[in-house]
């Protein structure tokens, strides 16, 4: 694949640098140069592919770490009547981590309200079903899908998607995608997509109200399920960038620059050509500006 | 062993001129976006960003100095576009000349097509020696006589009179291009010529400016699906059904208008599969091609993309005949160059007379040139250092590795501001144009 050795930038920089090019691009003198964007387009691609492969690597070694520790801990304290509550605190634990990594990235996502969600996030326990675990049932470094971690409003007091700053958790704009009918909402400095979690019954993860045509737990939509995770994703490299601009680009090219992502070899083809249609969605969208 | 437009190894280039402005505080209108000899090489235009097109013509040989070939000078100068604003869509339109184009002559005036981003231009660049004098109703300096006044006839005659040089717009081609035009180019048949801009190829005819007809269009139905451009495009020298068009994505394609009206379907495909041991972050940007020229002869294309110049054979559309480095020691340095936007700059290239020697711009106002014959290379650099009339120009050395010999340049102390884009060389001579920000310069091979 891509090699990260040319030199020392890294790939987050280079998303971030790509996103101001796209953005100053549009007060250029003469229009928006169609071939330059394009260009800088195919450079955002390719930092996101490199960026999200290390991200679950990382993610990927933080729960084989948190596995290994539980089983150690299930060795040590072996007691069959207390197999379900480990279970969920094996669950809380793998969670909290995967809160706790995604919260420290997307905590300081988009600059609103980011203290927040993120110590929400830390608190693990606190949560009931933002946050979900990379399913990795065949202990595969890079699973076929993620759920997307929406941080939700405390459960006690479900937020009414559109009612905006109806306390202190629910924060939230909703954009309508005319061209591929998906949901985007922005919540609290967080960018998630309105989209159920419907795989497998391990996760308590809510199911969020899904509006237009998005899947409903239909496990062989994967290319929606690599949307997602890409949707989640996209929280995660924006806190290099901390203008409310970017967070506006963000919000507005989220779902066609979801499609950009192609993890797998065989995901790439199936979602290469979304790739080249999302890639589009830049272009379309730049166009429109 | 060195003829004109012969091998470089034999040939040495001396200064000749340099046009522009000295000062380092260069004034945005004054930077050239364009350099093009005529056909027979007597008359040497060039635009800028502000819109204006010099002309300079070849001083006739002299006696007196046999060895030296005519100067240039300014034959004529005229604005040639003007910004515009187009409403409907906000967007201001640069009048910057992105290219010029000579008809080849046949009166006694000279024809050149300009373009900037939306509109062509042909303009008739005429020469004025003499003027009529003696009229009867009117007086020497224009003014009418009383024609009660007037008691004798008598028969207006023409007298010499200074040179003057007329620029007139003879047509104006206008609203063809929704997109960004970056190549004209005219045909052999010497009465159409081709406009391209980022997705559309349109055929106009010199003589029609309320019609185009497009032959090529590659905008996808839905933008989204949108993962390549046009980036230039070409007719044949000799053949007038065909022409080339190359992408962003590093392919030629060559099409035949005989086949049909729209040339969507190409006759030919050039493309050079892509290393995969040199794949980056920015593999896409730098196989972009930023130029395309046929050969004079029209055996042979040559294609420019970020660190090479390519030269393909018109029956071989599997990989180029020859592919020459033009700054491979920049390939570790295009995050920077990302960053500073000069991994975007497009870099034109040019044949010599006959084909045997290929040249290219670069940065820190160095300059390449590739010999085909004789597989050598040489970097020449144009500044005013090296100004000194007929100064015999050296040779210069980029280092790549750790040590750095004497009179080599390290890559870190490249001037990435001072580039070469655009060079021309002259049609029959060894005459070369090259364009560095704002100034003009003028090589010639030096005779003995």
């Amino acid at each position: 694949m891509i090699s990260t050795m040319e030199c020392s930038v890294d790939a987050q920089s280079l998303i971030s640098i790509s996103l101001m090019k796209i953005h100053n691009s549009r007060t250029q003198r003469g229009g928006i140069k169609l071939h330059k964007n394009l260009l800088v387009s195919y450079v955002l691609r390719n930092a996101r592919q490199v960026y999200i492969k290390e991200k679950y690597a990382e993610i990927y070694r933080m729960q084989q770490y948190e596995e290994v520790m539980t089983v150690c801990n299930e060795i040590q304290e072996l007691n069959p009547l207390d197999l379900d509550a480990e279970d969920a605190d094996e669950e809380e634990q793998s969670r909290a981590a995967c809160c706790g990594e995604e919260g420290s990235v997307c905590g300081a996502a988009l600059q609103r309200g980011a203290a927040q969600p993120a110590a929400l996030c830390r608190t693990g326990s606190a949560v009931s079903g933002g946050c979900c675990p990379l399913e990795d049932g065949a202990k595969d470094p890079e699973p076929s899908y993620y759920r997307s971690c929406c941080m939700e409003a405390p459960p006690a007091a479900p937020c009414d998607p559109f009612s905006a700053g109806s306390g202190a958790h629910c924060n939230k704009t909703t954009v309508l995608d005319l061209d591929t009918h998906v949901v985007t909402t922005v919540e609290n400095g967080y960018l998630h997509q309105d989209c159920c979690c419907g795989q497998g019954a391990q996760s308590a993860a809510k199911k969020r109200k899904v509006e237009f045509g998005c899947c409903v737990s239909d496990v062989d939509e994967v290319p929606d399920f690599t949307r997602k995770r890409a949707k989640r994703e996209d929280c995660a490299f924006s806190d290099y960038t901390d203008t409310s601009n970017i967070s506006n680009l963000i919000s507005i090219f989220g779902s066609g620059f979801s499609g950009l992502l192609s993890r797998q070899a065989d995901l790439e083809q199936i979602c290469s050509k979304q790739a080249l249609a999302s890639l589009g969605a830049w272009t379309r969208a730049i166009v429109a500006f | 062993m060195a003829g004109p437009g012969g091998g470089s190894s034999d040939v040495q280039w001396c200064f000749s001129q340099v046009k522009g402005a000295i000062d380092d505080d260069v004034a945005e209108a004054d930077i050239i976006s364009t350099v093009e000899f005529n056909h027979t090489g007597e008359l040497l235009a060039t635009g800028d960003k502000g819109g204006r097109v010099v002309i300079f013509q070849q001083e006739p040989e002299s006696k007196n100095q046999p060895q030296c070939r005519g100067e240039y000078n300014v034959y004529s100068t005229f604005q040639s576009h003007e910004p515009e604003f187009d409403y409907l869509k906000s967007l201001e339109i640069e009048e910057k000349i992105n290219k010029i184009r000579w008809l080849p002559q046949k009166n006694a005036a000279q024809f050149l097509l300009s373009t900037n981003d939306k509109t062509i231009k042909l303009w008739k660049i005429s020469e004025r020696d003499k003027r009529p004098e003696g009229y009867n109703l009117k007086e020497e300096d224009g003014r009418y006589r009383d024609p009660n006044t007037v008691t004798s006839l008598r028969v207006p005659v023409f007298r010499p009179m200074d040179l003057m040089v007329e620029a007139s717009p003879r047509r104006v081609f206008a609203n063809a291009h929704t997109y960004h035009i970056n190549s004209i180019s005219v045909n052999s048949d010497c009465e159409t010529y081709l406009s391209a801009d980022d997705l559309r190829i349109n055929l106009w005819h010199l003589e029609i400016t309320d019609r185009s007809f497009n032959i090529v269009d590659i905008k996808p139905a839905n933008m989204e699906e949108l993962t390549e451009v046009i980036t230039a495009a070409e007719f044949h020298p000799n053949q007038c059904n065909t022409f080339v068009y190359s992408s962003s994505k590093g392919t030629i394609r060559m099409c035949d208008m005989r086949a049909s009206a729209l040339c969507d379907k190409h006759a030919k495909l050039f493309e050079e599969p892509e290393d995969p041991n040199n794949r980056s972050f920015f593999s896409e940007i730098i196989s972009s091609i930023s130029d395309v020229k046929f050969s004079h002869s029209g055996r042979y294309m040559m294609t420019r993309d970020y660190l090479s110049v390519k030269i393909w054979d018109l029956n071989m559309e599997t990989r180029p005949v020859e592919t020459y480095q033009v700054h491979e020691y920049l390939r570790s340095k295009l995050c920077s160059l990302y960053e500073n936007d000069c991994i975007f700059d497009k870099f034109e290239c040019c044949w010599n007379g006959n084909d045997s020697v290929v040249m290219t711009g670069s940065y820190n106002n160095f300059f390449r040139m590739f010999d085909r014959g004789y597989r050598q290379d040489m970097t020449l650099e144009a500044s005013r250092e090296n100004s000194k009339p007929r100064s015999v120009l050296k040779p210069r050395k980029v280092s790549t590795g750790g040590k750095r010999k004497k009179d080599e340049i390290s890559v870190d102390s490249l001037d990435f501001n001072k580039k070469i884009l655009h060079t021309a060389w002259h049609p029959l001579d060894n005459i070369i144009a090259v364009a560095t920000t704002n100034n003009l310069y003028i090589f010639q091979e030096k005779l003995n």
